[in-house]
């Protein structure tokens, strides 16, 4: 089956996992954190889209409720929950831009090619028309990991959480259908309570070490810091 | 078919060359506008050329042979890397020599002469314009390739004419890649033509220009036939969007008629292109020459991502 027996809706919903690849990039790039969390929200909309158009054209009437649930989750209350508490921490005009851009992106590059590589079996069996999906899910993933690698800002780390989640989501969306609702609703519960905590940690982080890079937290020592 | 269409295809070609000024004053008039000046007339950039023409040509003691001799060799590579690129009809006998990657090559030898010409007379600005024009491209032409590659995997060619055959054949289908294709695709162009971001085509004498700072030492005719084939590369790489991306209303035969209406169609879908192009360099800033690396980056991660998403979306196991 290739992309011209497609239907239209189906090809759309190919653009636009295509375009949730491009903000995990956005994501992993971006130096400011009002941006990344702008980013954030824009994934979780595709996100919802690409769920909304799987449950229209696959006739799965219960991933309709998953779509609304990550459009108000992810694209709406976890992004304005982060906007309002990096307004809190004052962090709204903080730049942390990458140290070596050119080559975190082809180490995520190398991440996408090594999920294609790791769901080729899977797609070459032809099971649903969303198959083409699972590799760029799981490429979404692996860039919401590296990103909690490469950063060090505790708000940037937990977007790479969240983006990490939103991965699982479409894996889920695109290789089984969906899983069901219960467990559906038990995740978006989860993901908000961890939201809810990480604000928690990031008041006591900040108030402990006066300052949200948690690379500072591996110094024991007590002395002054020379640098701020 | 065949004298007809060599005749058709050198006609295409002086097309091209007697379209190019026309863009350039196009863009610069829907600029003015939009500035509230009322702006020159859209065909300023012929008189410009006249004028040039007229004048005399005057070399520095220094320059070599290269320096006289580049701005024909610029003008011609470009104007045959044009000539290449189905403008206003595919069914020409030049489409067979219309490869993607001749093109590309033809571009670098342009620009090769461009840079040779502007280290040749010596001077520091002119070092300093081919250092940056090569610093620039070397980013921008690993886009611009894996850009061409992605069209060439859809189309199984690297042949432009049947890239835009194949896709007047198909029918509407989105596909991922095109459209990162195309995004990464326009980064380029305006880093290649020397757009806003990346060069202001308008300074003259100051510090940042890459374009200006190489044909310095130019006057004259010399002067007239590197600004024509800076012209000429911006419509290439104008056709090149609009006819690859955009294919519909590109006449299929050779007919009168189809030609005409070919024709028509290029030239509103070039004056759109025109004006996005002015509305752009509008709202943007000139960045800083260090930041062009960033804006290219952008442009290869792009093209990269609409290369993997036609191997990972869009072929059927």
């Amino acid at each position: 089956m290739s992309l011209e027996q497609l239907p239209l809706l189906q090809q759309l919903m190919l653009v636009l996992a295509a375009v949730v690849l491009f903000t995990s990039f956005a994501l992993l790039e971006q130096a400011r954190l009002v941006a990344a969390i702008h980013a954030f929200a824009w994934q979780g909309v595709l996100v919802a889209m690409v769920t909304a158009i799987v449950a229209a054209s696959g006739g799965l009437a219960h991933l309709f409720f998953s779509a609304a649930l990550t459009l108000a989750l992810k694209a709406l209350l976890i992004p304005w929950m982060l906007h309002r508490l990096v307004r809190r921490l004052e962090l709204d005009r903080h730049r942390e831009p990458l140290r070596r851009p050119a080559l975190v992106v082809m180490g995520a590059l190398a991440l996408v090619i090594f999920s294609y590589w790791l769901v080729l079996p899977l797609v070459q069996q032809e099971l649903l028309f969303t198959r083409n999906i699972v590799a760029v899910s799981l490429a979404v993933v692996l860039i919401g990991l590296l990103m909690m690698v490469i950063r060090t800002q505790a708000v940037a780390q937990v977007l790479g959480f969240m983006s990490m989640e939103n991965g699982l989501f479409l894996a889920a969306v695109s290789a089984t259908g969906g899983m069901p609702l219960v467990v559906e609703l038990g995740v978006a519960f989860d993901v908000l309570v961890a939201m809810i905590l990480f604000g928690v940690f990031f008041f006591q982080i900040s108030e402990s070490i006066d300052s949200l890079d948690v690379d500072r937290m591996t110094r024991l020592t007590e002395r002054a810091e020379d640098d701020s | 078919m065949s004298q007809a269409g060599w005749g058709l295809a050198v006609a295409q070609a002086l097309l091209y060359v007697a379209l190019a000024p026309l863009l350039a004053g196009w863009i610069r008039k829907v600029k003015a506008s939009l500035q509230n000046r009322r702006g020159p007339s859209v065909l300023q950039p012929y008189r410009d050329l006249r004028k040039l023409f007229a004048k005399e040509a005057r070399m520095a003691h220094t320059a070599s042979l290269v320096f006289r001799a580049a701005p024909y060799v610029v003008f011609i590579a470009t104007w045959l890397a044009a000539a290449a690129i189905p403008l206003v009809t595919t069914k020409l006998p030049t489409a067979a020599m219309a490869d993607v990657i001749v093109i590309v090559g033809l571009l670098a030898l342009a620009r090769f002469f461009l840079a040779l010409a502007g280290m040749d007379v010596g001077t520091a600005f002119g070092g300093m314009g081919a250092s940056r024009e090569m610093f620039v491209s070397a980013l921008a032409e690993p886009a611009m390739l894996m850009a061409v590659f992605t069209l060439a995997m859809t189309a199984h060619s690297t042949n432009l004419a049947s890239v835009v055959d194949y896709q007047l054949l198909g029918d509407n289908i989105l596909r991922p890649s095109y459209m990162f294709a195309l995004a990464g695709l326009v980064l380029v162009a305006v880093a290649e033509t020397g757009r806003i971001p990346v060069d202001n085509p308008a300074t003259h004498l100051e510090l940042t220009m890459i374009h200006e700072a190489m044909i310095l030492e130019y006057s004259g005719r010399h002067l007239a036939i590197m600004e024509w084939a800076a012209q000429l590369k911006l419509l290439l790489y104008g056709v090149l969007l609009a006819n690859v991306f955009f294919p519909w209303g590109i006449a299929e035969g050779t007919d009168p008629a189809a030609l005409g209406m070919g024709l028509a169609v290029v030239v509103g879908k070039l004056a759109v292109l025109g004006a996005a192009l002015a509305v752009s360099e509008t709202v943007l800033a000139k960045m800083r020459l260090f930041r062009a690396p960033d804006f290219l980056n952008l442009a290869l991660l792009l093209t990269l991502l609409g290369l993997l998403s036609h191997v990972i979306l869009e072929v059927g196991a």
